[in-house]
């Protein structure tokens, strides 16, 4: 039933230029449409625009918390928020350099695995005459429209030491670890378990070099078990999302495409490198770029799973920015961290942006 | 041979969908199942989703603590940011699909730079604008920036494009203004716009967690999100007590799911437009 529904807005994105055409004499409805705009326009200034203002003040201040942050005993301290974070040897360095460690593997491990699996399950989705199909979107979209709190209590019962899922691996013999109290990270584990590296003692080369508060062997982690519990959280809420979105791709590539491909002999597997995978290409740069803004924001599971436990191996920028101020009352340096991941995100949007603008004037606007 | 190997490929095909479909149900079955168990039941067969002993412990021991004033919260700040973003995104989509008037492109694209902001850093901010203005630890805090959602307006924007132009400049000639043409003929033909807004807003405030972390401190003022949060973060003294904290996630998710079920193709459909921008 949604099958269609799901080329809509694209069909709906061309009537704009219409629009413009027709417009007679540019000024008519002035004071009309200010009023139309206001309560947006007051909403949005007052609590997104105004609020950015203010976090890159904070971050280049010493406001404490209280009293207004504009007040004149609130001194302006240039860049020592962000050299606390960046340059200067401390905690202040060290937790943020945790976060952004911890932070990055979530994003290596997290994107890749969400875009395979959700092209994955569009290809399969869209075989022909598939029985369930709509069952199977149902279920595999609802996690993404439920609540971020909720699932995350779910999943701390399936991860819990006596929970689900170590009852499910003990079934195939395998003793699971303790989810969320775990803080060693599964490729110094591997690298243990190969025997490559003795458990307390690191390479000196590595343990001895270190870059913003961490030696390069603790950046050599990999994610902490905890953090792996909450990648499969992650990965099993979004999947289905992009995956409807390869899936309406998938619908728009012609059936004559595929069957000359098989006309001529490709195999399946060549059909889908050679025919799907590059027509799929401005979604699965769309999936992907999403994937990494959406990743570096990641909060509520934090916040309701492990606040950055054990020993701050599930700490992400986001988090560290909100406990450094609400609960530490670094006020300053929370902005700062907030800044830098504001600058980053935005950054991110800004080349997806231009990238899917060039794709769409070209090809896409010939095609149709 | 050929048909043989599609039968065969299409045989797998069902195998991975079915073990994925119970990857994706199996954790909620789990979640309906726990909730009417025994403490003892819940940890000793995590792994069976249904209970040796139906027990509705769970449900009474929410209903003895704040569960049932988080509802009533959850319920007053979705409905009212539900039917402000209505009105706002409705008439600021048409003001930007429709009026005429110097700055409207500037505005627009205003609009889009504004979508790209990512909510959580705005979290320290936002509660320096709210507690500048006074607000802070109100219902005012906590509805007020919800009350408006760029997405909305850029939602509505694009389905007041696809109206005809004739419909109003009908309504023009015979002398009505903007206001009555927007009011009295546009919204009427809007009602699949409005449905789909109504929807994405209902789910969107109803699950929202950051928002509320930060507006507000008084456990009186306790949404779900952040009332069921404040539960798992340990605030209920010894054991898991995990069928308790099943039944808040279960309760605070029918809603949600009553609606995604009736509506789903709405839901799938937000994704693109919002992605689609």
């Amino acid at each position: 039933m949604s099958v269609h529904l799901s080329d809509r807005p694209v069909a709906a994105a061309a009537p704009p230029r219409r629009a413009r055409v027709n417009r007679r004499g540019a000024g008519g409805d002035g004071a009309v449409g200010w009023l139309f705009l206001a309560p947006a326009i007051v909403v949005l200034g007052l609590f997104l625009v105004l609020p950015i203002v203010m976090a890159f003040w904070v971050s280049v201040s010493d406001w404490k918390g209280t009293g207004s942050p504009f007040a004149s005993s609130v001194g302006f301290v240039g860049a020592d928020n962000y050299a606390a974070l960046l340059t200067t040897p401390g905690l202040a360095q060290q937790n943020f350099g945790t976060s952004v460690r911890n932070n990055l593997y979530f994003v290596l491990f997290v994107v890749p695995v969400q875009t395979a699996l959700a092209l994955f399950l569009a290809v399969v989705l869209n075989q022909r005459r598939l029985r369930g199909r709509n069952f199977f979107r149902t279920a595999l979209y609802f996690p993404t429209v439920t609540s971020s709190v909720a699932i995350s209590v779910v999943f701390l019962f399936l991860f819990s030491s006596s929970g689900t899922v170590n009852a499910a691996l003990g079934l195939f013999g395998v003793d699971g670890p303790s989810w969320f109290a775990d803080p060693r990270g599964i490729f110094h584990l591997a690298l243990q378990g190969l025997g490559v590296v003795a458990a307390d003692h690191p390479p000196a080369a590595l343990a001895d070099t270190s870059v913003l508060g961490l030696s390069l062997w603790d950046w050599l982690s990999g994610p902490s078990v905890a953090m792996c519990s909450i990648i499969i959280l992650v990965v099993w809420t979004s999947t289905g999302g992009y995956m409807l979105m390869f899936y309406a791709a998938l619908q728009n590539i012609p059936v004559s495409l595929d069957e000359a491909a098989l006309i001529d002999g490709a195999t399946p597997v060549q059909r889908f490198w050679r025919i799907t995978v590059p027509q799929l290409r401005p979604t699965l740069f769309l999936v992907l770029t999403l994937g990494l803004i959406g990743t570096w924001q990641v909060f509520d599971q934090v916040y309701v799973m492990s606040r950055g436990a054990p020993a701050n191996t599930t700490l992400t920028p986001a988090y560290l920015s909100y406990s450094t101020s609400f609960i530490g009352k670094q006020w300053g340096q929370g902005s700062a961290i907030a800044f830098m991941l504001f600058v980053l995100i935005v950054a991110l949007t800004l080349v997806q942006r231009w990238i899917l603008r060039e794709r769409d004037r070209t090809p896409r606007r010939a095609g149709r | 041979m050929s048909s043989h190997r599609s039968r065969l490929a299409r045989l797998a095909g069902y195998l991975v969908l079915v073990l994925v479909a119970l990857a994706y149900t199996y954790p909620f079955l789990i979640e309906l199942g726990t909730a009417f168990k025994t403490n003892a039941d819940a940890t000793a067969h995590p792994l069976n989703p249904l209970p040796q002993q139906w027990s509705l412990d769970a449900f009474d021991a929410l209903a003895e603590l704040d569960f049932p004033r988080w509802a009533a919260n959850s319920l007053v700040v979705t409905v009212a940011v539900t039917v402000g973003r209505i009105v706002s995104c409705s008439m600021a989509g048409y003001a930007l699909a429709r009026l005429r008037f110097r700055g409207r492109s500037a505005v627009f694209g205003a609009l889009i730079a504004v979508m790209a902001v990512p909510g959580v850093v705005l979290l320290i901010p936002k509660f320096l604008v709210l507690n500048q203005l006074g607000v802070y630890d109100t219902y005012a805090a906590m509805i007020l920036p919800l009350l408006v959602d760029a997405t909305g307006i850029f939602i509505m924007k694009q389905f007041f494009e696809t109206v005809p132009v004739s419909v109003e400049e009908a309504a023009r000639i015979d002398g009505a203004g903007p206001f009555r043409t927007f009011w009295s003929v546009v919204l009427p033909m809007s009602k699949p716009a409005l449905i789909t807004l109504t929807i994405l807003s209902f789910q969107a405030s109803w699950n929202e967690l950051p928002h509320f972390i930060v507006s507000r401190q008084d456990p009186a003022l306790n949404t779900l999100t952040t009332g069921v949060a404040t539960l798992v973060s340990g605030q209920l003294g010894q054991g898991n007590q995990f069928p308790l904290k099943l039944a808040a996630a279960l309760l605070m998710t029918l809603p949600v799911a009553v609606v995604y079920f009736i509506f789903s193709s709405r839901f799938t459909r937000g994704t693109y437009e919002g992605a689609d921008k």
